[in-house]
C-alpha cells in the first residue's frame, strides 16, 4: 500500500483544567488514505473536534506526531481545509467576498480570485447568491459557502467538525448528497466529525468510531457500499440497517460511560 | 424621520400593483389609503409631544401660569433668536463652540482609536489597564474641569482639552471591547487558513471591531456637545455656553432661552448625523 495521506501516530493530549490533568485523547493511530471519505464517531465529549483541531494545526499534541504527506504537521496551512459547524462565515463579507477570502491567504491574483469564486459557488449550487450577506442566507447555504470557502483554495484535505450539526433532517440529507458528489467529482480526502450514526455510514467508506475520555480508537468499521451517489434511497437498504446496528453496538457501551462520567463528574 | 422620507415611492409603487393583481381591484386603495394613513399617524405620534411642548410654553407664560420673566412664551424666545441670528451674533457663537467640539472630538478619536486597537490586541495590556480605563471613565469629566484650567489656563487649550478628554474614554473603551470580542471561531477559522497576525489583525479583527468604535465615536460625539458648554461657561469670551451665561447674568432671559433650544437642536443634530454613520457601518451587524 502507498503512503497515507495522512497519519495519525500515538497521538496523545492532555489539558490542564482547573488544576487537574485530563486527558483528552489517548494513543491514536489511524492511517487515512489519499481520496478517501474517513468519517470519526464518537460520543460527545470524545476528543473527536480535538482530533480534528490537531489535524488542522490549531491545536499542538502532547504526544505523538500527525503526518500529512509524509510532514508532520506544525501549523496551519493551506493543503488542509477546515469547515466548522459554526460556519465561520465573516458576516461582513458577502458570499463571493468569503470565499475570496480563503484565495487572499493564498494569495491569488483579484481577478482569478473573482472567477475562482464564482466557480466554487457553482460547485455547491450557489449560482447567483455571490453578492448575499450571510445574515441573508439559510443555516445550509450558509454551510455550502463555508464548504465553497474551502474547497476553493484548493486544500487536499478537508476536515469537516461536525458540519450539518446545526441544521434541520431536510437540509441535512440534502447536503449530505451534496458532498458526496462534491467528493466524488474533486477526489479530496475527508476527514468528517459527526456524533451521528446514520450520518456516518451514509458518508463514510470507512467509519472509526472513538470511545468516550480518554478518546481512543475502539474500532475501524469498513462500509462496504459503493457508488452510493448512484444508489437510490441508500438508508433503506439492508446493507445500511447492518452497518447503522454494527456501529450502534459499538457506540452503546461508550456512550453510556461517558453518560456516567458526566454524572459522576457533576456530583463532585 | 426615515419613514418620512420613503414615503414617495412606496405611494409610486402602489398603481403598479393594482395592475398586477386585476383580481381584487377594490382593495390597492384602500391599502394605499391605510397606508398614508399610518405614516400619517406615525408622523403626528413623532411631533405630538414636541407640538404639546411648544403649546405650554407659549400658554402658560401668556396665562400666567409661570412667571413670563423666567420663563418667556415661545414665540418671544423665538424673536430674539431671530435677532441673534439676524445680527450674525448667533453664528459667532455657534462657530466657536463647534471650532472647539470637533477639535477636541477629532483629536480624542485619532488618539483613541489607534491606542484602543493596540490595548485590545494585546491582552495581558488589556488586563492591566482596564481598570483605570473604568476608573477614568466614571469621573466625571466637569469634576476635573478646575483641573485642567489650574494647569492649561482659562484659554482654548483648556477648553478643547476637557472636551478630548470627554470624548477620549467611550471611544477608548468601546474599541478595547470590540477588539476583544471578536468571534473566536472568526479567529480560528482564519488561522487554519495560515494567515498571519499582521492579516489577521487587518482581514478579521479591525473589521469586526468597526461597529463596536462607531457605537463609541456616537456616544463621544453627545458627549463633546455636553462638555462643551460647561466648560465654556467658564472664562469663555464666545461660544454657546458663554452666550447662555452671559444672558443670564445680563438678564437677557429670551437670549439665553434662544441659546438653549441652539445647542439642544445642535445636540440632536449630531446625534443624528452620527446614529445614521454608525447604522451605514454596521448593516451587517444589526440580522445577527
Amino acid at each position: 500500500m502507498s503512503t497515507p495521506k495522512i497519519r495519525f501516530e500515538n497521538v496523545g493530549k492532555t489539558f490542564r483544567a482547573r488544576g487537574a490533568t485530563v486527558t483528552a485523547l489517548r494513543d491514536i493511530n489511524l492511517d487515512v488514505r489519499a481520496g478517501e471519505f474517513l468519517v470519526i464517531v464518537g460520543p460527545s465529549g470524545c476528543g473527536k473536534s480535538t482530533l480534528l483541531d490537531l489535524a488542522g494545526g490549531l491545536a499542538e499534541q502532547t504526544s505523538g506526531r500527525i503526518l500529512v504527506d509524509d510532514k508532520p504537521v506544525t501549523g496551519p496551512g493551506l493543503d488542509r481545509g477546515i469547515v466548522f459547524q459554526q460556519y465561520a462565515l465573516l458576516p461582513w463579507r458577502t458570499a463571493q467576498g468569503n470565499i475570496e477570502f480563503g484565495l487572499e491567504a493564498k494569495n491569488v491574483p483579484r481577478r482569478e480570485r473573482a472567477a475562482k469564486a464564482r466557480e466554487y459557488l457553482d460547485l455547491v449550487g450557489l449560482t447567483g447568491f455571490q453578492d448575499r450577506y450571510p445574515h441573508e442566507l439559510s443555516g445550509g447555504m450558509k454551510q455550502r459557502v463555508a464548504i465553497a470557502r474551502s474547497l476553493a483554495f484548493d486544500p487536499d484535505v478537508l476536515l469537516m467538525d461536525e458540519p450539518f450539526a446545526a441544521l434541520d433532517a431536510q437540509t441535512r440529507d440534502g447536503l449530505q448528497d451534496e458532498l458526496l458528489r462534491i467528493w466524488e467529482k474533486t477526489g479530496k480526502t475527508i476527514i468528517f466529525i459527526t456524533h451521528g450514526i446514520e450520518e456516518a455510514v451514509y458518508l463514510g467508506q470507512r467509519v472509526a468510531v472513538m470511545t468516550s475520555r480518554p478518546g481512543r480508537i475502539k474500532q475501524i468499521v469498513d462500509v462496504g457500499i459503493d457508488a452510493r451517489s448512484a444508489t437510490e434511497d441508500l438508508r433503506s437498504d439492508p446493507r445500511f440497517a447492518h452497518y447503522r446496528h454494527e456501529i450502534w453496538t459499538l457506540l452503546r457501551d461508550e456512550v453510556k460511560r461517558a453518560r456516567s462520567e458526566e454524572l459522576e463528574g457533576t456530583h463532585v | 424621520m426615515s419613514s418620512l422620507t420613503e414615503t414617495p415611492p412606496a405611494v409610486r409603487t402602489a398603481p403598479a400593483r393594482r395592475i398586477a393583481v386585476p383580481a381584487v381591484p377594490a382593495s390597492p386603495p384602500r391599502g394605499l389609503g391605510r397606508r398614508i394613513g399610518r405614516i400619517t399617524g406615525a408622523v403626528l405620534t413623532r411631533i405630538v409631544a414636541i407640538a404639546a411642548l411648544a403649546v405650554i410654553w407659549e400658554v402658560f407664560p401668556r396665562l400666567e401660569l409661570v412667571n413670563p420673566v423666567f420663563l418667556p412664551p415661545l414665540t418671544e424666545v423665538l424673536a430674539a433668536w431671530k435677532d441673534l441670528l439676524v445680527s450674525g451674533e448667533l453664528g459667532n457663537h455657534t462657530s466657536a463652540s463647534l471650532a472647539r467640539s470637533a477639535a477636541g472630538f477629532g483629536l480624542a478619536i485619532a488618539a483613541a482609536v489607534p491606542l484602543g486597537l493596540l490595548i485590545g490586541w494585546y491582552t495581558p495590556v488589556a488586563n492591566l489597564l482596564n481598570p483605570l480605563l473604568e476608573v477614568f471613565r466614571n469621573t466625571a469629566a466637569l469634576a476635573i474641569l478646575p483641573v485642567f484650567v489650574l494647569i492649561l489656563g482659562l484659554g482654548e487649550t483648556s477648553k478643547v482639552a476637557i472636551i478630548f478628554y470627554g470624548c477620549t474614554w467611550p471611544i477608548l473603551l468601546n474599541t478595547v471591547s470590540g477588539v476583544r470580542t471578536v468571534d473566536p471561531l472568526l479567529i480560528k477559522s482564519a488561522r487554519s487558513l495560515g494567515l498571519g497576525p499582521v492579516r489577521l489583525f487587518q482581514k478579521v479583527v479591525l473589521p469586526a471591531a468597526v461597529p463596536t468604535i462607531f457605537t463609541g465615536i456616537r456616544l463621544a460625539g453627545s458627549a463633546s456637545i455636553l462638555i462643551l458648554i460647561a466648560a465654556e461657561m467658564v472664562g469663555a469670551k464666545a461660544g454657546l455656553g458663554y452666550l447662555i451665561n452671559y444672558a443670564q447674568y445680563n438678564f437677557a432671559v429670551p437670549d439665553m432661552y434662544a441659546g438653549i433650544i441652539t445647542i439642544s437642536a445642535i445636540g440632536l443634530l449630531v446625534n443624528q448625523l452620527l446614529v445614521v454613520t454608525e447604522r451605514r457601518f454596521s448593516t451587517w451587524r444589526t440580522a445577527n
